[in-house]
């Protein structure tokens, strides 16, 4: 098996998935552990996932309490080396029967680093996974409406609590409703084009998904009315695009994206509220995004939440009156380092004090 | 100016090198100098450790070469008056020391303030039950444990926990003093034995077979808080830290479990308030994913070291950044130097640290590994898979191996591979190869020995591999897959039952090579300008391209015995003077402890393995101008012949004459042709014509097997029977194996040239001697420069043989040269061409620097000059560090083979100071009242009993040994008879040794070296574990008591080096 870049480069390997071939949006993520989390993150639909850490497969998959979503969702994977024997106490399988079974391609032992290189330079390219010698265009997950594909069909409410919170399913990571689930609260899960303004709720949250902002034009929509009703939002990923589109704001794409777990973000809220504490406060982040808002265009009353201590990229927004706020990277972390959870409780506490 | 306001900082330092405290400090310490320095804070420091960067002239503002306790401390701030202290970068030698100083108020009483982690958390991380209170204040799980102070809460605590129980002594480094208990006599026996080093211990739950696991955090005094680093032990709970293979990041814990442990470790550090760096371990369950929190180490640790050198993130120069208050996020990312400091090494490859053992070189020690460290040592390897990096790994430890199997030595073939896998020996992992070989399943071998199965699956396709090279014919595919799992040529010779020269020939041919990767601490999400390099065969393209040309230098490896941090100190003086004139330089080491990879030593750091295989690929790809190979010790130089014939250029002395100095055949008639003495050898092919040459060169004879397969190689025969019984250990002596048997020299004295020469001629020496007679050696002996009892006429004649010899050997670079000296005459024992151990003790107290001259000759340039290195003002001297408490039943009696583990030196005004403060430095402590004097041979008590009358004017009391008491008596000394302790009769010596009113031992044996099992070795024993101090060696007690009557009148006086020198 063989992945072929837009820039005609050929990575030679062996197969260890399912034996079809597949073109999509070839990514790099530098995480060293959470395969099973982020192959299953449906942000990742459409796109041909590299990690640059090479032994991949080491813990096998567990159940599927354990994933981010009901299935793989990436296009296909690329690893430096597969580990066809593994061990864990929760693993019920190897990696390569589970890519098998969900029809994800995948390819081990090739050179990562290389590739990642080739795509830091080149910025995100085009690719395409395939066997042999047939020929597969490239193609361009960007073009389609990767959202609807991920979201889910029907509303669904979870718990029974008196609070209720509308949780917009973008192409969701399990962990964000698992995280917000808590006695006293209902959580109502809708599709991403489901006009939830007519919804009796007391707060709003936005996932993250994969994707194009600018392709969800009926959420921004529904964003915007949800605007006049003043109640508390939390966006997530996407969620940060979608909810700064709906301001007004503009997005843009990201020339590689930021994929990893170590990415330290700066909370200048926390600066300005705190006088005394001049020092800055920094968290350890997890992200996956190719897109990102464009801080010179954040309309009147929005300030910037969160900064990426790195590239300066906007990492945050927050409304100035309203408790309107959301962050780009995922504060549910899985997988990644859960630094920011608190965001998650402190708008439990908001809601559970209205 | 610093953040803190803070102008003169005093840096605590490790002192000598010991086992559980090792290079890793210099590491630590010398990051935390440049970081001050950058924030403009003067700089005191206080480590008698000389062979340490740290210490170097220019580094720091001031150096005390001084014991490190708390009445010398006190005195340097008494005089320094720093406004800071820093605690964190000594080990826990400096961490216990600070904590006496503040306990004392030492540190109020001079306003002293603590920079970095307070003090009242490095004692909540060291006092276990305050530690486990605070835990539970934020409910993290502890190990259940009970803090002891008596034998019987002990017991009592074992009995409420159920055997088998872990013990463990609070305050120690490297887990002195702990160990798995089984029964109850066997925990009141460990507990008496802590008891007297430790007034608490800890009985705690024993958590066999968890998974061990360990985070380093650190953290800003903004609350800030990130984890630089994991690693897993494949060793599980049970088998100490320092003991174990360690891989970064971990392998087998899911996303889940990894940050459900990270989140632990923040949560634990921010509630415990460390500012600065950390290492927190876990005991992991591999089934439940329960876990505990084993410790916290509130300072830079050895295992801070390998993370540091495991992602490239300098761990010791940010956590001194942040104790002179500044915040993470403020501080940039060193490699890539326009990230932030604050944020988390992401790995695209794995690495793995393998322990260094050394305990062949102390006759009956324990070989099993287990709770307590006995390492000297570690190396890292750096790779894309499993396979490779325990290869590399292996062969990085210099000990004959290979690789994990197929070794051109036999000495790698366990007899009894079984036991040695579920009682791990630090053979263990040969011992699986054995098994895996054999065909024993994974499933057994993870049931003996706890190691995950992922772990041993990875072996077992090594040993698939091997299979496949066996007996497949050799394609490209299949060589490049051996390659991969990090199979060397010289393995793959002989498997194929060719040469390690044929099969490179092969391997270019087939276009099989390795690539050049960077190590950037962000998997190449940016682009980084890193020099931090490592090869690998699981690349298809080099990251770099060729640079300018440079000088390449070879490091020194794993350190040793006998091969340590000296050896690092010269290399990072080679790498500072070839920057000095604008060389690039390209360093090539696999020790993670040391300096010279620091990630700004030099231009290109190869984080490699120093086999002739590596060398040659790095050299073939660098094509450097020359390479350093006589600053690295004895692994290098043994490089020196075959990279010169494999066209690798060697700067100085050439390959050809240094294998002259080194071949015995060659350097002998070298010798002989110059009409230089030495002393008579052989080297003989059977046990017969041994047992003949002994009888004619007459006992004793120095014997050397070539060939052994435990204990140490080295040993000094007094007659026929202990020849025999020597030989009979050598397990082969045959062509192959010779053994060289030569004469041994009673009551000779050893004297040591070091020096540079260039083209030939001699340009500086320093000329130094041992205290302790030839026997002890020179590696253990206390070393005196400039020379108190040599006579001039010797000098001289030394100066001439030497100039004779560098003359003949032609020369250019560092020497040393060692003699015997008998009244006025002298014979060569040992030419090294290449710097010796002391050239950081003969460049700082002469003043000059030996490696940064001899580089300078190396390069061709002008060295010549006046150097006045023998009429000094001032007298230093160097002891040995000794780590026998550490090596459990090892006769603490200096011996032929090297046995220390490190050195400290000490200056003072006349010899009697610097040999005390020396003595102290190392560890030992002045004798108040009450000595044991036991002296074998009559000679030994008719030359001590002057000094043995000094002592007892000055009011000392003895007690003595029944022939040894009989003799002081008569010679009207007054002392109190012991009986020995196999007569059982009182008084006697164990009730004395174990009542702890001893101050000193002096314990001479009757034939000096001889190492018979008696009372002598138990007393010795007894010094050692009970921390009583002990003298050995006649010389050296001659020495010590003359040293002691005179600072009694005179007294000690703490001065810097620059007030010396």
């Amino acid at each position: 098996m063989k992945l072929t870049l837009e820039d005609k480069s050929v990575f030679e390997g062996e197969s260890f998935g399912a034996s079809v071939s597949v073109a999509g949006e070839v990514v790099f993520a530098t995480g060293m552990t959470g395969y099973v989390e982020s192959l299953s993150d449906p942000s990742y639909a459409g796109q041909i996932l590299v990690c640059t850490y090479p032994l991949i497969g080491n813990y096998g998959v567990p159940e599927r309490r354990f994933f981010e979503s009901a299935k793989a969702q990436v296009a296909g994977l690329v690893v430096g080396e597969y580990s066809k024997k593994y061990s864990h106490a929760k693993a019920k399988e190897s990696l390569g029967e589970w890519l098998k079974h969900w029809r994800v391609p995948a390819l081990t032992g090739v050179d990562t680093r290389e590739i990642t290189k080739t795509l830091r330079t080149r910025g995100v390219m085009l690719g395409h996974l395939s066997e042999g010698k047939e020929y597969l265009g490239f193609y361009n997950p960007n073009t389609e409406n990767l959202v609807a594909r991920v979201s889910c069909k029907k509303k669904i409410a979870y718990g029974k609590g008196k609070r209720v919170i509308v949780v917009v399913d973008c192409g969701i990571k399990e962990n964000i409703l698992r995280s917000l689930s808590r006695s006293g609260i209902t959580l109502i899960r809708v599709p991403w084009d489901y006009d939830f303004t007519n919804e009796k709720y007391n707060g709003l949250v936005i996932s993250n998904g994969p994707g194009n902002p600018e392709a969800c034009v009926p959420t921004i929509a529904h964003i915007k009315k949800a605007f006049e009703s003043g109640k508390p939002i939390l966006g997530v990923c996407l969620g940060v695009q979608l909810l700064a589109l709906a301001a007004g704001a503009k997005t843009y794409k990201l020339p590689f994206g930021h994929r990893s777990q170590n990415q330290p973000c700066l909370d200048l809220a926390k600066s300005l509220r705190d006088r005394e504490a001049s020092f800055p406060r920094c968290y350890i982040t997890s992200q996956n995004h190719g897109y990102a808002v464009d801080e010179k265009t954040l309309p009147k009353g929005w300030s910037v939440w969160f900064k990426n201590a790195n590239d300066g990229s906007v990492e945050g927004i927050r409304h100035k009156k309203f408790p309107w706020r959301a962050v780009q990277f995922h504060p549910e972390a899985s997988p990644g380092p859960t630094d920011t959870m608190w965001i998650f409780h402190n708008f439990l506490e908001e809601i559970m004090n209205l | 100016m610093s953040k803190s306001n803070i102008q003169k900082v005093l840096l605590l330092g490790s002192g000598g090198l010991k086992i559980g405290q090792a290079g890793e400090f210099d590491y630590s310490g010398s990051q935390a100098i440049k970081a001050l320095k950058e924030e403009g804070a003067k700089v005191i420091l206080m480590n008698p450790n000389i062979a340490t960067v740290q210490t170097d002239y220019h580094l720091a503002d001031k150096v005390y070469f001084l014991p490190l306790t708390e009445e010398w401390a006190t005195r340097v701030i008494e005089k320094e008056r720093p406004d800071g202290i820093l605690l964190g970068f000594g080990g826990q030698t400096a961490l216990n020391l600070g904590l006496a100083l503040e306990e004392n108020e030492v540190l109020k009483k001079y306003q002293v303030r603590v920079l970095g982690t307070p003090v009242s958390t490095i004692r909540n991380t060291e006092d276990r039950d305050l530690f486990t209170k605070r835990l539970k204040e934020i409910g993290v799980k502890t190990a259940k444990s009970y803090a002891v102070r008596g034998i019987k809460e002990a017991v009592l605590a074992a009995d409420r926990l159920g055997y088998p129980v872990m013990m463990r002594s609070g305050f120690a480094l490297g887990g002195q003093g702990s160990g798995v208990t089984r029964t109850r006599k066997e925990l009141s026996a460990k507990a008496t034995e802590a008891f007297s080093i430790t007034s608490q211990i800890l009985i705690e739950e024993y958590l066999e077979g968890w998974k061990e696991v360990e985070y380093e955090v650190v953290r800003d005094g903004a609350d800030n808080c990130i984890v630089v680093c994991n690693m897993e032990n494949l060793d599980p709970m049970g088998i100490h830290t320092g003991e174990s293979m360690v891989v970064a990041p971990s392998q087998t814990l899911s996303n889940e479990e990894y940050h459900r442990l990270r989140e632990i470790a923040i949560r634990t550090i921010r509630h415990l308030g460390v500012v600065g760096e950390c290492n927190i371990q876990y005991a992991l369950h591999p089934q439940s994913g329960d876990y505990r929190v084993i410790e916290v180490n509130a300072r830079l640790s050895r295992s801070s070291a390998l993370a540091s050198k495991a992602t490239g993130y300098p761990l010791a120069f940010i956590a001194a950044k942040l104790a002179l208050g500044h915040t993470l996020p403020e501080l940039k990312n060193a490699v890539t130097k326009t990230t932030t400091a604050c944020f988390e090494p992401a790995l695209d490859y794995l690495v793995l640290k393998m322990p260094r053992w050394d305990l062949s070189k102390f006759e009956n020690a324990a070989s099993h590994i287990g709770t307590e460290m006995k390492s000297v040592g570690e190396v890292m390897a750096i790779g894309r898979s499993f396979e490779e990096v325990l290869q590399k790994a292996i062969r990085m430890l210099s000990i004959g191996a290979d690789g994990f199997t197929a070794h051109r030595s036999g000495n790698f073939h366990i007899e009894q591979y079984m036991k040695e896998i579920k009682e791990p020996t630090p053979r263990r992992i040969f011992a699986i190869a054995q098994a895996l070989s054999l065909g024993v399943s994974v499933k057994k071998i993870h049931h003996l020995s706890r190691i995950d199965l992922w772990f041993l699956e990875k072996m077992k396709h090594i040993i698939q591999v091997e299979e496949r090279v066996k007996k497949e014919k050799i394609t490209a595919e299949l060589l490049r897959e051996a390659k991969q799992n990090g199979f060397s040529d010289s393995q793959i010779a002989v498997l194929t039952k060719s040469t390690e020269k044929k099969v490179r020939a092969l391997r270019k041919y087939l276009r099989v090579f390795p690539s050049v990767k960077q190590i950037d601490t962000l998997a190449g999400e940016f682009p980084a300008k890193t020099n931090y390099l490592y090869l690998t065969y699981h690349g298809m393209a080099h990251d770099i391209v060729r640079d300018k040309k440079g000088v390449m230098v070879l490091g020194s490896g794993p350190y040793c015995i006998g091969s340590s941090v000296e050896f690092d100190w010269s290399n990072v003086q080679v790498l500072k003077t070839l920057k000095a004139h604008k060389y690039q330089t390209i360093m090539i080491n696999s020790n993670p402890e040391t300096v010279s990879t620091d990630y700004d030593m030099s231009d290109r750091l190869y984080f490699e393995e120093l086999t002739l295989e590596r060398v040659l690929d790095i050299a073939e790809f660098e094509r450097p101008i020359g390479a350093v190979v006589s600053t690295g010790g004895q692994i290098p130089n043994n490089l020196a012949l075959s990279l010169h014939r494999n066209g690798v250029r060697i700067l100085g002395t050439h390959p050809e004459d240094i294998d002259r100095a080194e071949n015995r055949q060659t350097f002998s008639k070298l010798l002989d042709n110059l009409g230089i003495d030495q002393p008579m050898w052989a080297e003989l092919t059977t046990r017969k014509k041994a047992i003949l040459t002994a009888e004619r060169l007459g006992y004793p004879v120095l014997v050397r097997p070539s060939y052994v397969l435990s204990g140490s190689a080295m040993s000094v025969a007094f007659d026929r029977e202990s020849l025999v019984k020597f030989l009979q250990r050598a397990a082969d002596v045959s062509t192959d194996h010779p053994i060289v048997i030569s004469k041994f020299i009673e009551n000779a004295r050893e004297i040591e040239i070091d020096g540079v020469a260039s083209c030939g001629e001699l340009v500086i020496y320093a000329i130094t001697e041992h205290v302790e007679n030839a026997g002890t050696h020179s590696g253990d002996a206390t070393v005196v420069l400039p020379p108190q009892r040599t006579y001039l006429e010797t000098i001289r004649r030394a100066k001439g043989i030497t100039k004779s010899i560098i003359k003949e050997l032609r020369i250019t670079g560092p020497f040393n040269i060692q003699f015997l000296a008998k009244e006025n005459h002298l014979q060569v024992i040992e030419c090294n061409v290449r710097a010796s151990r002391s050239f950081p003790f003969v460049s700082k107290v002469t003043g000059y620097n030996f490696i940064d001259i001899a580089t300078r000759a190396l390069l061709g340039k002008h060295v010549k000059g006046e150097y006045r290195t023998v009429d000094l003002d001032y007298v230093a001297v160097k002891s040995p560090q000794f780590s026998y408490s550490r090596i459990k039943g090892a006769d603490p009696l200096s011996y032929v083979e090297m046995a220390s583990t490190g050195e400290v030196a000490c200056f003072g005004d006349s010899y009697a100071e610097a040999l005390l403060k020396s003595m102290l430095a190392a560890g030992f402590r002045l004798p108040k009242k009450h000595i044991l004097v036991s002296l074998g041979k009559e000679e030994n008590k008719v030359k001590l009993l002057p000094s043995l009358r000094k002592l007892s004017s000055l009011g000392f009391d003895f007690f003595a040994t029944e022939h040894t008491a009989d003799f002081l008596r008569e010679n009207s000394v007054v002392c109190e008879k012991v009986y020995k302790i196999h007569t059982k009769r009182n008084p006697n010596v164990s009730n004395l040794l174990s009542h702890g009113k001893l101050d000193l031992i002096i314990n001479i044996p009757a034939v000096p070296l001889a190492r018979e099992s008696n009372d002598g070795f138990v007393i010795r024993r007894m010094a050692v574990d009970l921390n009583i101090p002990l003298i050995t060696n006649r010389q050296l007690a001659e020495a010590f008591i003359i040293a002691l009557a005179e600072i009694k009148e005179r007294g000690f006086h703490a001065k810097s080096l620059d007030e010396y020198v």
